[in-house]
């Protein structure tokens, strides 16, 4: 089943054509990889994707709605989650509350319920922590939840920033270069991670990554893009030994 | 630094008993009694009277800031500020004025804190709210209400309290058109719009006399309505003899009791809740925050409307205490006075911004003034001090410095939010720690 279908996405900005009628079809349960040489359109295209850019041309249809256009709340609500490249936690809020933001969606206790403290909202609060906690558990952070995010060292962040992702319950979860900036220890943590994310909370994922090991080892579908178009797709093997790869990353001349 | 004193600092071990234990009921105890049996004592103003006054005041904090049970912090509280406080106010009334007054602010400065700390959205027009509601009832209780349309005649006095919530109503109506074409401004942009916002409010009142007088221009609305004393036969019933201007008084000093109680309630509870949090990471990061399903609009409009309400009611109940609102009484620099209630008591933290704005309120109407008296007293005496200088000229330039000094060595406010006190104090930390060298290294841009 088709979970995220993008279809001939382009977006310029200016003169600059970012993104170049790109299509990216996404299986249900599947770990997809997009990658390409730096500025070659990969962030911009989550954030088409995500709702925080409109795309000038083309269509995404994610879970059976189209999506483009739509806000990125409502998008993050229809269950699509993503973390940052540059890592964007709530610093001055601790790690439990990171999480419970992330459950934005899924609370529901209405202002005037706010005020009174019915029993409900009390309930539901008292619930939420519970769920928080199990998700800051699943990816090994309980035992920090008090702490300010930003005072959690790197590699926290990082799996911070996917378990407050998590907590939004969502179908389909982008993660951009989740290994970016770790040492070879917390990469092979973080792979085994997004391997359970599929394997045991049946997500589906998509990545944007530099680290060909991981991307390799993990991802059943790669997507590579270059100046804005995708210029190959396939599985690991396909694109290893495809000369246009090679030239993109390397330079012309590389596979000769 | 020298400014920073850590958490366990000698004072700190010291005071320790009297916060917590056995030990601490009796200091409050025996400071409430001794403070009690002053006032009442000795109501006379006097400097010394000022003090017992402020000592009282910070009784009601050090009780909620002891680790003592529950029943008894609330208990103490309620006999010091509904007991206490208005029978030495029927034997001194400036002193449960300057109480009303500083209950007026409190109310202000936590709805201002909603927008400012809370959500980090800039207001530097908040007072705009205060003077709808002010001039909401100020226009429709008083003959004003005539000069718009002759047909029309002015709301009996009884209709105060529904005005008091509708009042608030209108604050947050103001507050979401206030809201709506700054949406996409934030920090300083959001500042100047909000500024302007405010001014507008004050100008329209004060032009707003023609071609239809609709709010008696720059000469303000006099003899506004008081509400009926329905309580005043009860009290005489039980051999009281007060006088009507006795029972305003305690009539407006519990009125607002109530109104900072309830909006330190709400406050509260909105701040622990799923729309606080939804605000607090607005603040931090807009672009994360959308990004787990936050509608930013919704979120800030509410900000903008939770924040302006308790200013629109409470704008109701001090234009019938006052009798008479003018514009230069909602001028910017009330604004900025409540701003600084906030960022002095301590952005984002409740106990902070009340303690901030008793203490400015008090520092304005009490201590400022005090000094000035002291000093010319001195002066009179004969103490060297110059002709020429005339100390109720320099309250603003103490205040002033005070607000500077506070800046420097203690930016995050009195009684900081927790949270945010971690934060300030860091890059202090930082300069002094030695930077984590493979941290550092393992953290590029991107």
């Amino acid at each position: 089943m088709t979970l995220l279908d993008a279809k001939n996405i382009t977006k310029s900005f200016g003169g600059l054509t970012a993104v170049n009628d790109v299509t990216l079809t996404v299986e249900k349960g599947r770990i997809v990889s997009v990658i390409g040489p730096n500025g070659a359109g990969k962030t911009t295209f989550f954030n088409i994707l995500t709702g925080i850019y409109k795309p000038d041309k083309g269509t995404v249809v994610f879970d059976g709605r189209p999506i483009a256009g739509s806000r990125p709340d409502q998008i993050a609500a229809l269950g699509m989650r993503r973390t940052f490249q540059n890592i964007r936690l709530f610093g001055n809020m601790t790690v439990l509350e990171n999480v419970l933001v992330g459950m934005h969606t899924h609370l529901h206790a209405p202002f005037w319920s706010i005020v009174t403290r019915a029993g409900s909202v009390r309930h539901e609060e008292a619930r939420a922590r519970e769920r928080a906690r199990e998700r800051l558990a699943y990816v090994g952070l309980d035992d920090k939840r008090d702490a300010l995010a930003k005072n959690l060292p790197y590699g926290d962040q990082r799996r911070l920033e996917i378990a407050r992702a998590l907590a939004g319950e969502p179908k389909l979860i982008l993660l951009d270069e989740p290994t970016a900036g770790m040492n070879p220890n917390e990469t092979a943590e973080a792979t085994d991670l997004i391997r359970r994310l599929r394997d045991e909370l049946g997500l589906t994922v998509v990545l944007i990554e530099h680290d060909m090991r991981l991307v390799m080892a993990i991802s059943e579908r790669i997507s590579v893009l270059d100046y804005g178009t995708k210029i190959a797709e396939g599985d690991a093997a396909t694109i290893r030994s495809n000369p246009r790869v090679v030239e993109a990353y390397l330079g012309k001349g590389a596979t000769a | 630094m020298a400014t920073t004193t850590p958490p366990s600092s000698a004072w700190e071990r010291l005071t320790e008993p009297l916060r917590s234990g056995p030990t601490a009921y009796g200091f409050l105890g025996l400071y409430a009694a001794v403070c009690t049996w002053l006032l009442l004592t000795n109501p006379r103003t006097s400097l010394g009277t000022d003090i017992v006054f402020v000592l009282f005041l910070l009784l009601v904090l050090f009780t909620f800031r002891s680790r003592v049970a529950r029943p008894f912090k609330i208990g103490l509280a309620a006999a010091l500020l509904g007991i206490v406080l208005p029978i030495f106010g029927t034997l001194n009334p400036f002193y449960i004025d300057v109480a009303t007054q500083a209950g007026i602010f409190v109310t202000l400065a936590l709805g201002l804190n909603v927008v400012v700390g809370f959500a980090g959205l800039l207001d530097l027009g908040y007072v705009a709210f205060f003077a709808v509601g002010a001039y909401l009832w100020g226009i429709l209780s008083t003959p004003q209400l005539t000069e718009i349309n002759p047909a029309w005649s002015p709301v009996p006095p009884i209709m105060f309290y529904p005005f008091v919530l509708l009042g608030l109503v209108a604050g947050g109506v103001f507050g979401v058109l206030l809201g709506l074409p700054v949406l996409r401004l934030r920090g300083d942009y959001l500042a100047i719009v909000t500024l302007g916002f405010g001014e507008v409010i004050r100008v329209l009142a004060n032009n707003l006399d023609k071609p239809v007088n609709i709010t008696n221009g720059s000469q303000g609305i006099r003899e506004i309505a008081r509400p009926p004393l329905i309580f005043a036969e009860p009290l005489r019933g039980l051999g009281l003899r007060f006088d009507d201007q006795q029972l305003y008084q305690q009539f407006f000093y519990f009125a607002v009791l109530l109104v900072v109680l309830l909006t330190m309630i709400v406050v509260s509870r909105l701040k622990s809740s799923r729309i606080g949090r939804a605000w607090e990471a607005i603040r931090e990061d807009e672009t994360a925050a959308i990004a787990q399903g936050i509608p930013l609009v919704r979120m800030k409009l509410l900000a903008f409307a939770v924040g302006a309400s308790f200013a629109g009611a409470m704008g109701v109940i001090f234009a019938s205490k006052q009798l008479f609102i003018n514009p230069p009484t909602f001028d910017l620099l009330r604004s900025i006075n409540i701003l600084a209630m906030v960022i002095l008591g301590g952005m984002g933290s409740i106990p902070g911004v009340v303690l901030g704005a008793v203490f400015v309120t008090l520092l304005n109407l009490q201590i400022l003034p005090r000094t000035a008296t002291v000093l010319r007293e001195a002066q009179d005496a004969g103490f060297p001090i110059p002709e020429t200088f005339d100390p109720t000229q320099y309250q603003r330039l103490l205040f002033g410095l005070l607000l500077i000094l506070m800046m420097i060595f203690r930016p995050e406010g009195i009684l900081p939010d927790e949270r945010r006190s971690e934060e300030l104090h860091e890059a202090q930390q930082a300069q002094q720690e030695e930077p984590p060298p493979e941290e550092a290294a393992a953290t590029p841009a991107g």
